[in-house]
């Protein structure tokens, strides 16, 4: 059996309730079609399935561990399972998406990948996999993250992709995404663009979900085999909302189960500086292609995002993720930036882990925030640290 | 709850379609020409007197872009135009005072990304270009049937929904497409964003060809056609319009008296139409 036999569970959802669709310009509209068509056909192809699966496992490193964190669940007064993304081939879930997306443009005969990243790790995944497979590889950043990410820059580079800077508005994840999309609007007919979250233009949010769902699959067999139960939390922080999506998947189904999604809090949710926009709430709005939460003003001008981290400095959210909040199957909460530093050294001190800063919004929920309920929180360790440690050095010393 | 009808054109229901459509019936065969103003850019005083200039100077109808904060579908000229126009303040209230300016002397269509569109509600939005006289509405990133609210709201106001085709464009979604075009159909030139190119002479005839199949109403070509060689061009090759944006905009941005040269500019291009 292969390991990943659920992904023929989901369909391509082009709508979640109101949320997704395809608002994109009619350039790119044969090109969506195309890739859904290499999707649909891919995921039920035994060839793809095997070939990604192999790589997943010999190359990449899956199944990845599922620990319990003794200390941090003493300090949080119940059981902490952290399933081990860090400890994935470059150190963060993103491969899972850019394995699967490069093994299909290959398919799609697509020499050339144009990729955005935020924190880097998305960037470094896509570049990593052009790498094994002999792709062209072009990653748009934002000049302010080519800046806080500097040694993610660097793998890229090692790596052979061509990192382009993007220096329009807050210079972050929201530009370096547009600029992919111009990229691709130009280049489509040789060109597929690895989007690196769950958000995008139908079918993206699907196709990113569909191979993220690996996280939540192995961690619910794990649990339940060595625990004997499902928890009571599964607790992943919300970018775009790729991993936690892919926690979140193999979940929905399982009532009693809660579904909490942390996003960035930045500099507080009053303060107008986070990047919170489905913990926020407001009217929804279109961005990058699919219409979901997005902060933005009156008249519908995309406001800027703030976090500390780069990967959740991102004013939008995948449209499935507000399809989950509206219907009240989720609950989505942020973390300011302060906290998401002390739960940063938290961790390093009392596990021996370094999270990345997107990550440590997650566990400063998780460890310090309302858990009441809860006996077992399973948290999906995303990402590690090791990028942001000239960010946090930067922020002073440790408590 | 329409503001007073001031001194603009029939007071008698005209809608945008038959207003667009007289204004390329008025030509007699000879394209259309069809500049583009960033709305608020350099500022919302500057950019009226532009468009004044445009329709001084040739224009037959005028497109009016609404400065956007991500702004798909345009490349860095008028990216860094709308930037700027958004940082010196313009808001989509100012731009559409401009567009009921300049439709009291030429059929205006707004160029507006979707969100502007939905933030107030379709149907409210579309309420107010009516109400500014505006004739027709683009929007760049809404391809045709994605979002049925902008499409009824613009039938309810009688503001023609002036779609786009591209290149990469199938035949299927041509007749599609073509069938529901009201006023023009816009038809992208090169797969890629707003910007000036080269020549392609050859290429024009081909699309235009392809395009003109699938449709009744007039077809514009636009994106990248940057001089009046390339204006003649897409006319020879069978454009019932033509577009011009990122030359203005750039001209606008560089020139001393913004208004004195596009105007110029403008002159420069219906002449080359006429010929
Ligand atoms: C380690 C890590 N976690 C989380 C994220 C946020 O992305 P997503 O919400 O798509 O998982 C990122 C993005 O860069 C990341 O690098």
């Amino acid at each position: 059996m292969s390991e990943r036999a659920p992904l023929m569970e989901s369909g391509v959802e082009h709508r979640f309730g109101p949320y997704g669709g395809q608002y994109v310009p009619e350039t790119l509209l044969p090109a969506l079609v195309e890739l859904e068509g290499a999707w649909v056909a891919a995921r039920d192809d035994v060839a793809y399935v095997a070939e990604l699966d192999g790589l997943l496992r010999d190359f990449a490193g899956r199944p990845t561990p599922l620990y319990l964190a003794e200390r941090l669940s003493e300090l949080a007064g119940r059981e902490l399972w952290l399933k081990r993304e860090d400890l994935m081939h470059t150190g963060s879930h993103k491969l899972n998406n850019a394995l699967g997306q490069a093994l299909l443009a290959r398919r799609m005969g697509k020499q050339r990948i144009i990729a955005e990243t935020g924190a880097g790790q998305h960037g470094v995944a896509t570049a990593t996999a052009c790498a094994l497979l002999g792709l062209e590889c072009i990653v748009y950043m934002g000049a302010e993250d080519i800046r806080r990410q500097a040694p993610n820059v660097q793998r890229m580079k090692l790596l052979g992709a061509d990192v382009v800077s993007v220096d329009a508005g807050a210079r972050t994840l929201k530009e370096a995404v547009s600029e992919a999309i111009r990229d691709w609007v130009s280049s489509v007919a040789t060109t597929h663009y690895i989007i690196g979250s769950a958000v995008g233009p139908a079918p993206y949010p699907a196709i990113v979900r569909d191979l993220q769902r690996v996280i939540g699959d192995e961690a619910r067999r794990e649990l339940l085999a060595r625990a004997g139960r499902l928890p009571d939390r599964v607790v992943a922080c919300v970018g775009g909302g790729s991993n936690s999506i892919g926690i979140f998947s193999p979940f929905v189904n399982d009532a009693d189960v809660a579904l909490i999604g942390v996003e960035a809090a930045g500099q507080g949710l009053g303060s107008g500086r986070h990047g919170a926009p489905l913990t926020a709430g407001g009217r929804a709005g279109v961005l990058h292609g699919s219409l979901s939460a997005v902060m933005q003003d009156r008249d519908g001008q995309v406001t800027e995002a703030h976090s500390i981290s780069a990967g959740l400095d991102y004013p939008g959210s995948g449209p499935e993720h507000a399809y989950l909040r509206d219907s009240g199957r989720a609950r989505y909460v942020a973390v300011e930036d302060t906290d998401a530093l002390c739960a940063f050294r938290e961790v390093t001190r009392l596990e021996g882990i370094i999270p990345a800063l997107e990550t440590s919004h997650a566990l400063y929920y998780a460890i310090h925030e309302d858990g009441i309920g809860s006996t077992l929180d399973l948290v999906c360790l995303s990402g590690r640290g090791d990028k942001d440690l000239a960010e946090v050095i930067a922020q002073g010393d440790a408590p | 709850m329409g503001k007073p009808a001031r001194d603009r054109v029939p007071a008698v229901a005209q809608t945008g379609e038959d207003r667009i459509g007289a204004a390329f019936a008025l030509r007699r065969g000879r394209a259309a020409l069809m500049p583009y103003l960033m709305g608020g850019f350099p500022d919302m005083a500057t950019s009226r007197a532009i468009g004044e200039a445009y329709a001084a100077n040739g224009a037959d109808l005028i497109e009016l872009g609404v400065p956007y904060s991500d702004p798909l579908a345009d490349g860095p000229t008028i990216q860094a135009a709308g930037t700027a126009a958004l940082r010196a303040g313009a808001t989509i209230g100012g731009v559409l005072e401009v567009g009921e300016a300049l439709a009291r002397r030429v059929p205006v269509v707004l160029m507006c990304y979707v969100n502007l569109v939905l933030a107030p509600g379709a149907d409210a939005f579309v309420q107010r270009l009516r109400e500014a006289g505006i004739s027709g509405l683009i929007v760049p990133d809404l391809p045709m049937g994605e979002e049925p609210a902008v499409t009824e709201a613009c039938a309810e106001h009688g503001v023609a929904l002036v779609p786009l085709v591209a290149p990469t464009t199938t035949d299927e979604r041509l007749a599609l497409i073509g069938a529901q075009a009201q006023g023009f159909l816009y038809t992208v030139s090169v797969s890629g964003t707003t910007g000036e190119r080269g020549s392609r002479a050859q290429a024009f005839g081909e699309l235009l060809g392809r395009v003109k199949r699938h449709t009744a109403v007039p077809v514009a070509l636009g994106f990248g056609i940057a001089t009046p060689e390339h204006a003649a061009e897409a006319a020879r090759a069978g454009a019932d319009g033509v577009i011009v944006g990122t030359r203005l905009v750039r001209a606008a941005a560089e020139a001393d008296d913004p208004a004195a040269a596009t105007g110029e500019f403008v002159a420069e291009l219906a002449a080359a139409l006429i010929r």
